[in-house]
């Protein structure tokens, strides 16, 4: 038997999340409506004045990707955990982060990307600009996968707890906070004209920091979680 | 003389030490209070710009502060409890949190009565209290994860977890809160104010002082309770003085 | 400087009073909670030993 690379267990592991996934595309489905809804629910609440459309649109979108995100965030691991793989991945020689990363860049690929590739027609809704919108995809899309790695932790350290949905929301939403404001702020840039190179190095910057730490911090609460 | 630290580390060693500390540091907290009010409000002078509102800050600077310190203190004793397994680093951890959210609250609650006068407004999107805001959150997240998990465990390591996880971001979301501040040009009157009086300093300080020791013996009365909850089956508490009268 | 002058803080009463005010009512409120709980704590371990001496 020949041992698994690394990169070869992050394949294996998200080719195996995508393919679960796929066979449940409705709970995908229901995370994208969940987003829609909750961004067309804005402009019904504050009025249909352009003006003020234009000028929260970044925001109002933020903030329901940063909600619809914590909806599937419960999905990460429960599955595995009730039927007993989560119990046997933490079994295998490989490292045990590498297998939770896989598990985040499955998880993002399902529930962050749809967002992602549905925010240009909701900026429309709003009114935005095509500069504007280029600028909101290209910050959701350094941010969303921050969502996921920082919502891996909060999900590991819930499993199996009752009422974990609304808990982990309650625990990952402060940590988030940091990304609201630079993904917003980075489309408030390009409104009025300033560079948004800072704001999107930042998000880099928080993203390469996720990355390096969140699948191990995940993978140690998964081990605590499952003592 | 050398005094034997680690054995301390045991909570029934621990339990009667503090059992004899906690009325110093109750009763120094309240004499000290009332030192610090009588120079807040009848030596200090008034603030020639604020006017009589600015006494507020000798409450609401030590509990700003002192919510931010134990955060961190809350955090380095759950890290302890996680790395080198002590289980009363991590009941002190949990005795701290709902101290820390009181004052977090505290500190809201008095920076928005500071607000309405000087701001004329309860609630000013300012990068001091809207991080203040993101740590009461931190607080009452790391309270509900305890709460949740049945297993003291369970909930000790991963209540350590999340808030060895939430004081590295602290600084993070401090800075982005500061920067978002700065970009929608926030608000611009500082908490301080002019060089502050000399009485105004003692004050302030011996407010804060006397806050921390308040922290101090509550959390050590809490942290007594919580030895109580979790040894309850050992010979040691059933043995103890007030259990056996 | 008299009592009356003293309380109206020039017309600051209701912020300065509020505050020291709530903060005195938090204190006071966990300090009845923490010896609360240090009550129910010990009359449990009471119970506890009651019950065992019983068997």
């Amino acid at each position: 038997m020949n041992r698994l690379s690394l990169f070869g267990l992050l394949g294996l592991v998200i080719r195996r999340d995508l393919i679960l996934a796929m066979r449940r595309r409705a709970d995908v489905l229901t995370t994208l409506i969940f987003f829609v809804m909750v961004v067309s629910l804005f402009p019904l609440g504050v009025g249909p004045e352009p003006d003020m459309l234009r000028k929260m649109a970044a925001g109002v979108v933020w903030v329901a990707a940063l909600l619809a995100s914590m909806l599937s965030l419960g999905r990460m691991f429960s599955a595995d955990y009730l039927d007993g793989t989560l119990e046997q991945m933490m079994l295998v020689p490989q490292s045990l982060s590498m297998l939770v990363l896989g598990k985040i860049v499955a998880h993002w690929m399902v529930s962050g990307l749809p967002l992602v590739l549905m925010a240009p027609v909701l900026g429309l809704q709003f009114d935005m600009s095509a500069q504007a919108l280029w600028i909101l995809i290209a910050g959701l899309l350094l941010g969303t996968p921050i969502l996921s790695m920082v919502g891996a932790v909060g999900a590991a350290l819930t499993l199996g707890l009752r009422g974990g949905g609304v808990l982990v929301s309650l625990l990952v939403l402060p940590l988030c906070i940091p990304v609201l404001i630079f993904g917003t702020g980075a489309v408030d840039a390009a409104i009025t004209g300033m560079s948004v190179a800072s704001h999107l190095l930042l998000l880099s910057a928080l993203l390469l920091l996720a990355l390096v730490f969140t699948p191990w911090v995940t993978a140690q609460a998964l081990r605590i979680s499952m003592e | 003389m050398a005094i034997n630290w680690f054995k301390y580390a045991a909570p029934s060693s621990f339990y009667g030490l503090i059992g004899k500390m906690i009325p110093w540091f109750a009763w120094s907290s309240g004499i000290l209070f009332i030192i610090g009010l009588y120079i807040g409000f009848f030596v200090a002078p008034t603030d020639v710009q604020q006017g009589e509102a600015y006494r507020i800050m000798f409450i609401h600077v030590p509990t700003s502060i002192l919510s931010m310190f134990v955060y961190l203190v809350m955090a380095g004793y759950a890290a302890m409890g996680l790395i080198f397994n002590t289980r009363l680093s991590s009941m002190m951890a949990s005795a701290l949190a709902p101290t820390g959210a009181l004052l977090a609250f505290l500190s809201l609650w008095t920076g928005a009565l500071w607000g309405k006068p000087m701001w004329g407004a309860w609630w000013v999107w300012d990068a001091r209290l809207t991080s203040e805001l993101v740590l009461l959150f931190l607080y009452l997240g790391f309270i509900a994860l305890q709460a949740a998990i049945d297993d003291p465990r369970r909930a000790d390591r991963a209540s350590a977890l999340l808030a060895i996880v939430g004081s590295v971001n602290v600084p993070i979301i401090y800075f982005s809160v500061k920067w978002w501040n700065t970009l929608h040009q926030g608000s611009t009157v500082k908490f301080s104010g002019t060089s502050m009086h000399v009485a105004m300093q003692q004050a302030m300080y011996t407010m804060l002082l006397a806050c921390w020791l308040y922290v101090i013996a509550v959390s050590l009365i809490r942290v007594r309770s919580i030895i109580l909850e979790r040894e309850r089956n050992t010979q040691w508490v059933t043995d103890l003085p007030e259990v056996t009268k | 400087m008299n009592w009356g002058e003293f309380f109206a803080m020039n017309g600051y009463a209701l912020y300065v009073w509020g505050s020291y005010g709530m903060a005195l009512l938090i204190f006071i409120i966990e300090i009845i909670l923490v010896r609360h709980r240090k009550k129910l704590a010990v009359q449990q371990l009471r119970l506890l030993r009651d019950a065992g001496k019983e068997e």
